[in-house]
């Protein structure tokens, strides 16, 4: 209550001002918030991971006769980029956490730069691919996963880009205040799980 | 969202003191149904975007090539925690308002509360029970038989614990006491048929008929929409600062649950004589117990005009509500009414078990200690300010 002067007393009656003040008072809850965010989401993933299985299992032939052979080669180093992206992540938040916001920054902005990639590269690999989204129940579900996820690096990419822009304003994060680094780098990091178990299931099994 | 926003702000942001087996039911109910939310939903979400591509983009996920079972199984894994969604907060009007008007702390209320957790654990499990006819193995059919069958557990509980309190206790009969008991009393139909239809021959054999028409009326009509009345009329006065016109909602109240047994009822023996639903017309057999359901039905449609009505004007010129016109125990009851931004002026303290309190004399003393408590603090600490 230091530092506010008689006349707020004025103009906002006293149980206002109390009011206000215990809104402030409670710690910060978001980052549990987006966990449980999280959760909801892998209930979707979730879901389609258990239908492909289901599919899998169900169909005599699997993939369906005719289906062309995946190739490997791609989708591994793009998987190899996407793991890796999380480590580049992690060291924005430890810059961050510094105090350091250039290398925020940098680190970040790094990370941006491999979604990208990943992103071109199963655009790339879609452009190659000698069966199209109606073909069979398989490519039917690879398209499908693979494009929900997809959705999802965008989604990331968009955060990071929101951390890069508001990071912009000196002394919007700081050690004490990085809520939004933190989410933002939770959500890529689930992204990137859910990405290895895509690509167990769809790629290698 | 909203469900992210409620857990997070039951789990993380009680009044001091306020334990979790120190909640109201309501609250248990309501976070019971928020996780069951959290967690389901996105199967829907997910299978909807699998239906969508079929439909639009042309994938194969629920064809032939496919398997349209499937999208049944996605659609209810959601669609049956759902219906505890809705619910579970109906148990937990129920939970707030028996109480408060026979004057009787709730009986068992710890059993009440894990009951809320303890449906919403068990209706996880039990989806299958929407596809008894859909070819399922008979194992499967069987144990999600037993699953089913096992919900009538937590809830027989509830209904236990609500005719206990109000057992020798003094009835005050006003009218989101008169919801509250004409709903439970309906819902033990409701319950009951449900009981019924999750044995796997019954089932099957009024399969796509009435009866599950009629079952389904009774827990969200002559149920759930009964608690949303209850709990409307009850919170009221708390929520506008003025009483509604008594006379009016008891007038609704027997012109609702008159409307609603003559609409939903003759459904059971309809079903059991085997007239299907999703139909728009009937074997001339059928007819005697059709009319009495449309009959019911315009009367369901005049009685929502006198709770209109009386909730527009009772908000406009209603006389002025006290803090606690029920002498109820829970919280909010301390409080103004309508209550001042923030709920309170001073946060409260939380010391004593909900509901434990025996005597409408204690509940009056024991409100009117937190409401001095909270003066004194006041006054303390607006000192405390101008002095500072
Ligand atoms: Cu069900």
């Amino acid at each position: 209550m230091q530092g506010t002067t008689t006349d707020e007393y004025q103009t906002n009656s006293p149980q206002e001002v109390e009011a206000a003040a215990e809104h402030e008072e409670h710690e910060d809850y978001r980052m549990f918030g987006v966990v449980l965010f999280l959760i909801a989401e892998s209930f979707i993933f979730l879901g389609m991971f258990v239908a492909f299985v289901i599919y899998r299992s169900v169909v005599p032939v699997w993939p369906p006769e005719g289906t062309p052979e995946l190739e490997l080669l791609l989708p591994g180093i793009n998987t190899i980029i996407l793991v890796s992206s999380s480590f580049v992540m992690h060291r924005g938040q430890s810059a961050i956490k510094n105090n350091d916001t250039s290398g925020l920054r940098v680190w970040f902005a790094i990370t941006a730069v491999m979604g990208a990639i990943f992103l071109a590269g199963q655009l790339y690999e879609y452009s190659n691919l000698e069966f199209g989204l109606t073909t069979n129940l398989f490519t039917s579900s690879f398209f499908v996963l693979t494009g929900f996820h997809g959705l999802h690096v965008t989604v990331g990419l968009l955060l990071i880009f929101f951390v890069l822009i508001r990071s912009q304003q000196p002394g919007h994060y700081s050690s004490e205040s990085y809520f939004g680094v933190e989410a933002s780098e939770l959500y890529w990091h689930f992204v990137d799980v859910v990405w290895v178990i895509l690509f167990g299931l769809v790629y290698l099994l | 969202m909203a469900a992210v926003n409620f857990v997070t702000t039951i789990l993380w942001l009680r009044a001091p003191g306020m334990s979790l087996f120190r909640m109201p039911v309501f609250v248990w109910t309501v976070l019971s149904a928020q996780l069951l939310q959290l967690v389901f939903l996105p199967s829907l979400t997910g299978a909807a975007i699998m239906l969508f591509c079929d439909l639009t983009l042309g994938t194969n996920f629920f064809n032939e090539q496919g398997d349209p079972v499937l999208y049944q199984h996605l659609f209810w894994f959601y669609s049956h925690p759902t219906v505890y969604v809705w619910a579970l907060p109906a148990f937990g009007v129920f939970s707030e308002v028996i109480p408060a008007f026979s004057r009787n702390p709730l009986f068992g209320y710890r059993s009440v509360a894990l009951a809320s957790f303890g449906i919403a654990v068990l209706s996880s499990f039990v989806w299958v029970h929407h596809l008894f006819a859909s070819g399922t193995p008979e194992w499967m059919r069987m144990l999600f038989m037993f699953s089913t069958e096992l919900i009538a557990v937590p809830t027989g509980i509830k209904v236990f614990a609500w005719t206990a309190t109000v057992w020798k206790s003094k009835l005050h009969l006003e009218t989101p006491m008169l919801f509250a008991l004409g709903g439970v009393v309906m819902f033990l139909f409701g319950g009951i048929t449900g009981v019924m239809l999750g044995a796997v021959p019954f089932d099957l054999h009024v399969n796509n008929t009435h009866f599950v028409v009629g079952h389904f009326h009774y827990l969200v009509f002559n149920t759930i929409t009964m608690a949303i009345f209850a709990g409307i009329y009850f919170w009221f006065p708390k929520m506008t600062g003025r009483m509604y016109a008594e006379g009016w909602g008891k007038i609704h109240f027997w012109l609702t649950f008159l409307g609603a047994n003559l609409t939903f009822f003759p459904m059971f023996p309809l079903g059991l004589q085997g007239m299907v639903r999703r139909v728009s017309s009937y074997a001339p057999e059928y007819a005697g117990w059709n009319v009495i359901a449309s009959l019911g039905g315009f009367l369901l449609g005049v009685s929502t005009l006198p709770f209109i009505a009386n909730m527009v004007v009772s908000w406009l010129q209603g006389s002025k509500a006290s803090d606690n016109p029920w002498h109820a125990t829970g919280l909010e009851w301390c409080t103004s009414s309508p209550p001042p931004q923030d709920n309170f002026e001073e946060t409260p303290q939380v010391d004593t078990p909900p509901l434990q309190l025996r005597h409408t004399q204690d509940v009056l003393a024991h409100n009117r200690a937190i409401v001095s408590f909270l003066k004194a603090v006041k006054t303390d600490r607006k000192n405390a300010i101008f002095r500072g």
